[in-house]
């Protein structure tokens, strides 16, 4: 909300700076995105949180004038030049502003015209460039006449876009007044939280300065009262009060349309709103000033629509397939949870959100010149011309009426109205404000529009607001704030917000809320409410910062995060790059993982209902999904790549959860730990690398020293074929007989179908483990053995096998026949050729005899080797070869 | 006899000063102490000595010959060291040439700022929960104190799982990591429903917000947040905790400010912000005014108490929120949030 300083100080004395000001109100929970200063003393940047914009006005250069004269120029048609009397002394200045031209050469001025003047050296927005551009008045010639001052638009000031004219100030202005003292102004664009509803209106936010402040709050004199006498002018039916708590109507008749003072026009800018008439001004003024947006319907309309019958206002939701034309001139399908104003021919009104057209307030005036493009002028102001709709509005049906937020939001969403009215009824307006609104309004439309207010007020008030009591004691507060705060100091604070306080005993405090709070609740979440707001009150700073006194709980760590992050450390160490990608992808951006040939993934996806982008449309099924789109991304700027990412995937569940055991029909969120490896094994140096690509093996030995390092029991790889992988580069990594995961090169077809760059040839390794899986299988726990003391015996088998028989098989062998005493066994060559025969390989490998309490004698090593190349002859068909 | 001794000595002894190599000291070695030289011949020749000469000679040929291995000896050392240096010399590297790196394995940033989360908290007290990241209306809002069409649901704009027929409670994915507290809450409260124990945890996680996306804000972003239950848990507590926390991560020196502020699910409710670490507090381009946005927090909700499973006359606790990629931001001058999902590698080697 955009308060003007101006504005405010109706309500409040406001003796602080704007800087000091915009920070006690964010510090008690209303925070001021932005000042914009008009004229007064700019703020120093650096010491306020608030943006800062707008223009100081220099005492001095810039000051009010009066336009004595105004005289053609001599070479130019469209300039004209003004004598004016800054204070001191009396100048001619060159102006080329079209509402001057009326005064052009017809001698001294009646009425003088008062006007912002600014001098040589004058800081102002320039008034001929787009935007906000500064500029210094500098002594320049044009067209012969020297100049070196001007009168000022709007827009060179600051004050608004407005630069068609100059700006016209009030008669009351005294020339030589610094422009500042008379017109300087600031305005705080305040960011309210949906629970500071109650402050969306100037006496809102003044009533918490002033409590804030410690300053009274100047209460608006209470709005005249319509005369006395029956409201026999309508009648009124509400036929939900849930809905529609409250409703009161106001008639004033025989008013004339018009443009509203300048003051209050200027206020409305200010505010972020347009001016538009003084009767739809005065319903807008009135929402800002104490935050009840009221509706004004031309009532004549409604006469002849009764036809002849009283005026009937009606409340109710829209009947099926019931239509009406808004203000906006769209017409609009209306929903039947929408609450509508109607009269006994039909809707007039979407409840709080936006009027309708037909009865809307209706300057024929304003059509007829709006049509020829002109702006009317102050006094000239035609009135009653013949339009489509015959004259001008005369007589206003006022409304002021309390809704049902959470409704109200409802249909302003539905329809997206998002008006300065829904904005306040979607959070809350206490049916107090409906009858204050309209007298206010009454009252307003009578001092600006003339006319006569009818008697009496029609007020249908099936509703009434609750406006609980709460009770609070001191203990609550020291329980929840853990400060001491006398009973009587509560109650003083929560008497500046206006809250009504009895002391009940000592330590008792009855809190009884003003009419103009909706959000206090009852009970403890009341209780929660006030100290909320004596908190604020008293200040957060003054709150002292204590260490928990409560006793710790048991601290039980979290085992299964610890494992998740010893893996990451594992993979770290072996020179991977962890990344974390974005989870909202698209099928078809998945379905590039699996061969174009193999079936569709067809297991159910999170789709998203409300996607903010198409690309945004699902949450991922893959995480190798995920890090392929990264690998191929980076392959632009990286040869190398060794990636690994460590997150969820989703499957929507039609059965229900069984991590959450809710049984809610949430997905399943299926934790995985993916690998890549993809470029050469070593980077090109300035000497001869090893910069082949990298492998299934590579890989391999990553992911092996990874289940290694988690000591997971009795890995194994076996041959597997896979939708996203080469068939004969694939294995399941399994230990024992559970499958952790699987581990391949990228089929050739699911590569070509990632824009890789040219020079990116490499084969891509990955692996997908199941994280759920793994972290059942990290031991918390292990045994070390102890180092060995005695010399160890190394000697080298070579064997020759088939050529289908898996390495592993011997490894096995060797390790189940050698026993503790063949304390490793390493592969340390794979051999074809001719000689040993065409289907034929030998496997050389590494074996180190190391016996704990003995030193291995010859004919100990010769005796184990006998057994174990035995049994390799007679299980495997291994020939030793020599 | 004596005299060809004494010329041997002084003809060995004079070549040895001119010996500059290991080449030209083996040739000295074998012409003065080898088996052909003057000296050798001369111990060879000894038996056609008489009686008397043999002692005499003897001891002199044996002075000779221990003079010239000393000789030996001493000049091998020194062309040894003549010759080390010389080639030292040659070997100089140079060794402004690049070195042969091993490649470096690195952790995300947001997982290095989490784990130093983790620590600093574990330390204070606080243990890991971890919760889903695809949650109901109920949890993600209705548990928490945003009742169905509240305004407070502006605050945060949600994403919406296509699922038919659950009315008032359709799935979401979580908007915060607070549902995370009802879990939690509930969960431990099981453990003994009359007397439900304390609880402190901290809820790390990804949560999305139908956003659109620029520098500043992101549609997925992680949280971590903190939770506090107890008998006597305080705002004050919440205040010095979080403050212990600023000075943890930011410097032992730095202010913490609380400005009222609104959640539906704490009350009261506060902004916290830190003095700026980049300028002191004195105002800069990043922190306008000297003060640095951190987290949001306040008192649980009496509400969200009781939806855990705590009785909100007998317990009282605190949560707050903070985002790690916010910290990351402001500690390494990171000046675009959409760079830490995307996953580019030149912006990923930098931490």
């Amino acid at each position: 909300m955009k308060a003007p300083l101006s504005w405010l100080k109706d309500f409040v004395d406001i003796d602080i700076s704007i800087a000091d000001l915009a920070h006690l109100i964010t510090m008690a929970g209303m925070e001021v995105e932005e000042i914009r200063i008009l004229g007064l003393p700019m703020p120093a940047p650096g010491r306020v949180d608030a943006r800062l914009s707008g223009l100081e006005w220099d005492r001095e250069k810039i000051v009010v004038a009066s336009i004595l004269e105004v005289f053609p120029h001599p070479n130019a048609d469209r300039l004209t030049l003004c004598k004016l009397f800054d204070g001191q002394q009396e100048h001619i200045v060159l102006t080329g502003a079209p509402n001057l031209f009326e005064y052009k050469g017809i001698g001294p001025l009646p009425k003088v015209l008062k006007v912002a003047y600014a001098k040589e050296g004058a800081q102002i927005y320039d008034g001929h460039q787009e935007g906000l551009v500064l500029t210094k008045l500098k002594r320049a010639t044009i067209r012969g006449v020297e100049s070196f001052s001007m009168v000022c638009s709007e827009k060179e000031l600051g004050i608004s876009d407005e630069h068609e004219g100059i700006l016209i100030l009030d008669e009351d202005a005294l020339p030589g007044t610094p422009l500042a003292d008379y017109l300087g102004d600031a305005v705080l664009d305040v960011k309210l939280l949906p629970s500071f509803a109650r402050c969306a209106s100037m006496l809102g936010l003044a009533r918490e300065i002033a409590a804030i402040t410690g300053k009274p709050l100047k209460q608006l004199q209470a709005p005249s009262q319509p005369p006395a006498g029956k409201a026999d002018f309508a009648e009124i039916e509400i036929t939900n009060p849930e809905m529609n708590p409250r409703f009161v109507l106001g008639l004033i008749r025989n008013i004339e349309i018009r443009p509203s003072p300048e003051k209050v026009q200027r206020r409305l800018k200010m505010a972020g709103m347009r001016p538009i008439n003084n009767i739809v001004d005065a319903t807008n003024y009135v929402m800002l000033e104490i935050g009840e947006p009221l509706h004004a319907f031309d009532y004549d309309v409604l006469v002849k629509s009764a036809k002849n019958k009283p005026v009937k206002i009606i409340t109710r939701t829209a009947k099926a397939g019931e239509k009406l034309t808004t203000l906006d001139g769209v017409e609009r399908k209306l929903d039947e949870t929408t609450v509508l104003v109607c009269d006994q021919a039909g809707a007039l009104s979407i409840a709080g959100v936006m009027g309708g057209r037909e009865s809307d307030v209706y300057d024929a005036a304003q059509e007829v010149l709006d049509a020829r493009g002109i702006e009317p002028q102050a006094g000239e102001f035609p009135k009653g011309k013949a339009s489509a709709r015959g004259k001008s509005t005369s007589s206003i049906l006022l409304e002021g009426a309390a809704w049902n937020f959470i409704n109200i939001r409802k249909t302003a969403r539905a329809y997206a109205l998002h008006s300065e009215a829904s904005y306040r009824f979607g959070r809350g307006v206490h049916p107090a404000l409906a009858e204050r609104g309209v007298r206010r309004g009454l009252e307003l439309m009578h001092a600006w529009a003339n006319g006569e207010v009818a008697p009496g007020l029609v007020d249908a008030y099936p509703l009434p607001a609750k406006d609980p009591t709460v009770e609070i004691t001191s203990a609550d507060v020291k329980r929840w704030l853990g400060v001491e705060i006398p009973i009587k100091k509560m109650k003083l604070m929560l008497e500046r917000l206006e809250f009504t306080c009895t002391l009940e005993s000592k330590q008792r405090l009855l809190v009884t809320l003003p009419d103009h709070r909706m959000d206090i609740g009852e009970g403890i979440t009341g209780k929660a409410d006030i100290v909320e707001e004596i908190a604020r009150i008293y200040g957060y700073d003054n709150i002292p910062e204590t260490r928990i006194a409560d006793e710790l709980p048991p601290q039980l760590g979290n085992p299964l995060l610890d494992k998740e992050e010893r893996i990451r450390d594992l993979l770290v160490a072996q020179g991977l790059q962890e990344t974390i990608s974005y989870r909202l992808t698209t099928p078809e951006r998945e379905a590039r993982r699996l061969r174009p040939d193999a079936p569709t993934d067809d297991q159910p996806y999170v789709c998203i209902a409300n996607p903010i982008a198409p690309d945004k449309a699902v949450l991922r099924h893959s995480v190798l999904a995920s890090l392929l789109d990264t690998a191929e991304r980076n392959a632009r700027v990286r040869e190398r790549l060794a990636l690994f990412e460590i997150g969820p995937a989703f499957r929507a569940s039609e059965s229900g959860d069984p991590s959450s055991g809710s049984g809610q029909g949430l997905p399943d969120e299926l934790q995985r730990v993916v690998l890549l490896l993809a470029g050469p094994r070593s980077l090109p140096g300035w000497q001869p690398v090893d910069a082949t690509p990298m492998d299934f093996y590579d890989l391999k030995g990553v992911l092996s020293a990874l289940l290694d390092g988690l000591r997971i029991p009795a890995v194994g790889f076996r041959p597997a074929e896979h939708p996203s992988f080469h068939p004969g580069k694939c294995a399941r990594v399994m230990s024992g007989d559970k499958q952790i995961g699987v581990v391949g090169e990228l089929h050739p077809q699911v590569r070509g179908q990632y824009d890789w760059p040219a020079s990116f040839r490499s084969p891509v390794q990955v692996a997908e483990i199941d994280l759920d899986v793994l972290l059942t299988l990290i031991p918390t726990l292990h045994q070390t053995e102890a180092v060995p003391t005695l010399p160890p015996v190394l000697e080298d088998l070579a064997v020759v096998v088939d050529e289908n028989l898996p390495a592993e098989r011997i490894a096995e062998l060797i390790r189940q026949t050698g026993g503790k005493v063949v304390s490793e066994v390493r592969l340390f060559d794979v051999y074809r050729d001719e000689k040993i025969g065409a289907g034929k390989k030998s496997l050389a490998y590494s074996l180190t005899y190391q016996a704990v309490n003995k030193t291995l004698s010859d004919k100990d090593v010769a005796g184990l080797r006998a057994r174990i190349l035995r049994r390799l002859e007679q299980e495997l068909g291994a020939v030793l070869r020599r | 006899m004596l005299d060809k001794l004494n010329e041997i000595q002084t003809n060995a002894l004079s070549a040895i000063e001119s010996v500059q190599d290991e080449a030209a000291l083996e040739a000295w070695r074998v012409a003065h102490l080898g088996r052909s030289s003057a000296l050798m011949q001369l111990f060879n020749g000894f038996g056609q000595l008489s009686k008397e000469e043999r002692p005499v000679i003897g001891q002199r040929a044996n002075e000779v010959k221990k003079a010239l291995e000393e000789a030996f000896v001493a000049r091998s050392g020194q062309v040894r060291q003549v010759a080390l240096k010389r080639s030292i010399e040659q070997e100089r590297l140079d060794v402004t040439l690049p070195g042969r790196r091993l490649p470096l394995g690195r952790l995300h940033p947001d997982t290095q700022i989490l784990r130093e989360l983790y620590r600093v908290f574990g330390e204070m007290g606080f243990q890991v929960y971890r919760s889903r990241e695809v949650e109901s209306d109920e949890y993600n809002f209705q548990l928490l104190n945003f009742p169905v069409g509240h305004p407070a649901r502006d605050m945060q704009d949600t994403y919406f799982v296509e699922s038919e027929g659950r009315g008032d409670n359709p799935i979401v994915l979580r908007t915060h990591t607070s549902p995370g507290q009802i879990r939690a809450m509930r969960e431990c409260a099981a453990r003994d429903p009359h007397k439900p124990p304390s609880v402190r945890i901290i809820l790390p996680g990804m949560v999305y917000r139908y956003e659109q996306v620029d520098a500043r804000h992101e549609t997925q972003f992680d949280q971590i947040e903190g939770l506090a239950v107890g008998p006597g848990i305080t705002f004050s507590d919440l205040k010095g905790t979080l403050a212990d926390l600023a000075r943890r991560l930011f410097g032992k020196n730095v202010r913490t400010r609380f400005r009222a502020s609104f959640f539906p699910f704490t009350e009261p409710s506060a902004e916290f912000d830190i003095e700026c670490f980049l300028c002191g507090g004195k105002g800069c381009n990043v922190c306008g005014g000297g003060w640095l946005e951190i987290g949001g927090c306040g008192m649980i909700h009496p509400v969200v108490l009781q939806n855990g499973g705590y009785d909100p006359e007998r317990y009282t606790g605190f949560a707050f929120g903070l985002g790690p990629q916010r910290i990351a931001m402001l500690r390494y001058g990171i000046n675009d949030i959409r760079y830490f999902w995307e996953n580019d590698l030149r912006f990923l080697e930098q931490f």
